[in-house]
């Protein structure tokens, strides 16, 4: 009755660029304030909030900005992961291996911060690509599979070895001069890792990258070698993982077996995947809606898993495009109802 | 003691087999990854226990009862939650992976833990061969275990449901185009996986309490099997099986418990470097392998 009877008269739902949109974006002819703003504003602002957080905030907020700033970082990293076609579930992975590196070089070589940071970062990210290494043959889940158990396999080695100081683990190392310090190391962190990934994946190396996920072989047979540069995809995300590792270690002034707990892998994903894949924005949008929720549901403990794996569920499932990508098209896009045309 | 090394070691082997059989048969057929196989064999184990404690339903009922619901479960995860992405790797991995973190953490928020968690043995007592103890729950698991692994072969071969499992194994689209309805047949590969997780907890959980770590645990181990033995292949599982469950004994006996985890933490690196696609994973070789 609706498709052949005459008399009803259908609509779509038509989405279309608004002016401004398009004017400021394909013409880049920018003939006013108002322009000027809708293109400036939605990168700027968020820059000047995280940079302006450490000054007004409490004490006790401050701890969860550097926290949540922390995810936001793997976040990122996890998400250009998936740009390369390789879904880890254990960032945590990454995370534990360079907060572990940076307590044993303290320890055990006596080194400052300012040495241990990098040196975890890079050796970390080194360790990570040789693990993973032999996984990058293959395509599909395997490299879920052993990113998954990699982490919870450490610490479980850890705990019946007792190596790296087992159950009780490394304590008394050395912690960052001030609360200053250590807000603006993470956040300008974030701010590099965030437009570093946003304009590397417009270069040409970040081109291959995307193409491996879409179609390795035709990548292969331009000539590239994907292992080469799925390693490196691997190195990049493990050594920016490493790096937030260390410098949790030097917060906490402590690391020990929780480094590798799901929580480090199940936030950043849950992170990535609410705020929608694939544009870096949304991982950043997802972690700062995240992390601070989570800390303001300290009260019940326990659940505020179930409630990310929910959640990871239902936007995996039934929003897949995730909360950035929606907001991206209210602000790019408006929408009307038009007649169909039979 | 090498005779003790010997038994254990073919019984901590049967175990192993069990565990990852559920998650090689889905995987087999379907190509869905069940990330929340641990949770669904930690499930199984826990409907049990309330089934037991709680309702006052004996254990023979209940065993039936956790098995069936355990498998409806699973056939509800594809109906509502897999079927929506299917074929999408990224998609399937955590949405599975999100499914059975929800239910163990919920879980362990809810106070499942403690020593009280324990479910009955089948038959109380021990034999003796040669000079090693055994109590019948481990003659149980080997029996059980073999005939399951005979049963499934001859169900998978003599059966229509089998014949179709196989078939969407094979290729899916010809499947289809013989009138085999791929979503059904994928959809109750998943709930045989889920029954089996239940029947291995079953057997299993008697040896110790109940644990959510239990369910990491087990995912783990069962995906250690399945990558050793190559993913999706019932031989791999059973020759992969007795590898890490002689290997585990073996560095059990000579350099204590403490290595236990790294030997299939070590075997997974070597076979992954050596034959990437496991021991006899044959038949996805050409589409797993770059």
């Amino acid at each position: 009755m609706a498709l052949h009877g005459g008399n009803v008269k259908q609509k779509r739902r038509e989405r279309i660029d608004r002016g401004i949109k398009v004017r400021s974006d394909d013409i880049f002819a920018l003939t006013s304030y108002r322009e000027f703003l809708y293109v400036s504003v939605p990168p700027v602002a968020p820059v000047i909030l995280l940079l302006a957080l450490p000054l007004i905030l409490p004490l006790y907020w401050q701890k969860v900005l550097i926290t949540t700033a922390v995810f936001a970082i793997l976040a990122l990293s996890w998400d250009f992961l998936v740009t390369v076609g390789m879904v880890s579930l254990g960032q945590a992975l990454f995370f534990g291996i360079g907060a572990y590196l940076a307590g044993y070089f303290d320890l055990r070589f006596a080194m400052p911060i300012w040495t241990t940071l990098p040196l975890a970062a890079l050796v970390g990210g080194l360790l990570s690509a040789l693990l993973l290494l032999p996984v990058l043959r293959l395509r599909g889940v395997y490299f879920s599979m052993v990113t998954l158990v990699l982490p919870l396999m450490f610490e479980r080695t850890i705990e019946a070895t007792g190596w790296l100081g087992g159950t009780e683990g490394l304590t008394g190392l050395k912690s960052f001069p001030n609360i200053w310090i250590e807000s603006y190391l993470i956040i300008i962190a974030l701010l590099l890792v965030f437009f570093g990934f946003r304009r590397l994946v417009t270069t040409d190396y970040g081109l291959v990258l995307k193409a491996i996920k879409n179609n390795d072989r035709a990548v292969m047979s331009g000539g590239i070698n994907i292992y080469w540069m799925k390693a490196q995809a691997v190195f990049i995300t493990g050594a920016i993982g490493a790096f937030c590792g260390a410098f949790m270690t030097h917060v906490y002034m402590f690391v020990g077996m929780p480094v590798f707990a799901l929580d480090y892998s199940i936030l950043p994903l849950a992170s990535a995947v609410v705020g929608g894949m694939g544009s870096f924005a949304g991982s950043l949008l997802g972690a700062f809606i995240l992390v601070p929720l989570s800390e303001a549901l300290r009260g019940i403990g326990g659940l505020r898993t179930v409630i990310y794996a929910l959640s990871l569920v239902i936007f995996i499932v039934a929003i897949p495009e995730g909360i950035f990508h929606y907001v991206q098209r209210k602000y790019q896009q408006f929408e009307r109802w038009a007649a169909v045309e039979n | 003691m090498l005779e003790v090394t010997i038994i254990y070691g073919f019984i901590n082997s049967i175990i192993l087999a069990l565990i990852a059989l559920g998650f090689s048969l889905t995987f087999g057929i379907s190509g869905v990854s069940n990330f929340s196989y641990g949770a669904m064999y930690i499930m199984a184990g826990y409907a049990v226990w309330i089934m037991i404690n709680l309702l006052g339903l004996p254990f023979a009922l209940a065993a039936i009862l956790s098995v069936i619901l355990t498998a409806l479960f699973g056939l509800a995860l594809y109906r509502f939650v897999l079927l929506r992405v299917r074929g999408m790797v990224i998609s399937e991995v955590i949405a599975t992976f999100g499914v059975g973190l929800a239910i163990l953490e919920l879980f362990r928020y809810l106070g499942f833990t403690g020593f009280e968690y324990t479910l009955p043995v089948f038959t109380d007592g021990s034999v003796m061969i040669g000079d090693t103890y055994i109590d019948h729950q481990r003659l149980w698991i080997v029996g059980v275990g073999i005939s399951l692994a005979i049963g499934l072969y001859l169900f998978t071969r003599y059966t229509k449901t089998g014949l179709a499992f196989r078939g969407i194994a094979q290729d899916e689209k010809t499947a289809l185009s013989l009138g085999i309805n791929s979503d059904r047949v994928a959809g109750l590969s998943v709930a045989f996986g889920s029954g089996l997780a239940a029947i291995a907890a079953i057997l299993i959980l008697p040896r110790g309490t109940i644990s959510v770590n239990e369910g990491y645990d087990v995912l783990i181990n069962a995906m250690a099997v399945c990558i050793i033995g190559g993913l999706g292949s019932t031989v791999g599982v059973i020759v992969a099986s007795f590898m890490i469950g002689y290997a585990q004994m073996i560095t059990d006996a000579f350099s204590g418990p403490h290595w236990k985890m790294i030997v299939s933490l070590v075997a997974i690196l070597i076979i992954l470097l050596v034959k990437p696609s496991g021991l006899f994973g044959k038949q996805k070789e050409l589409e797993e392998r770059i």
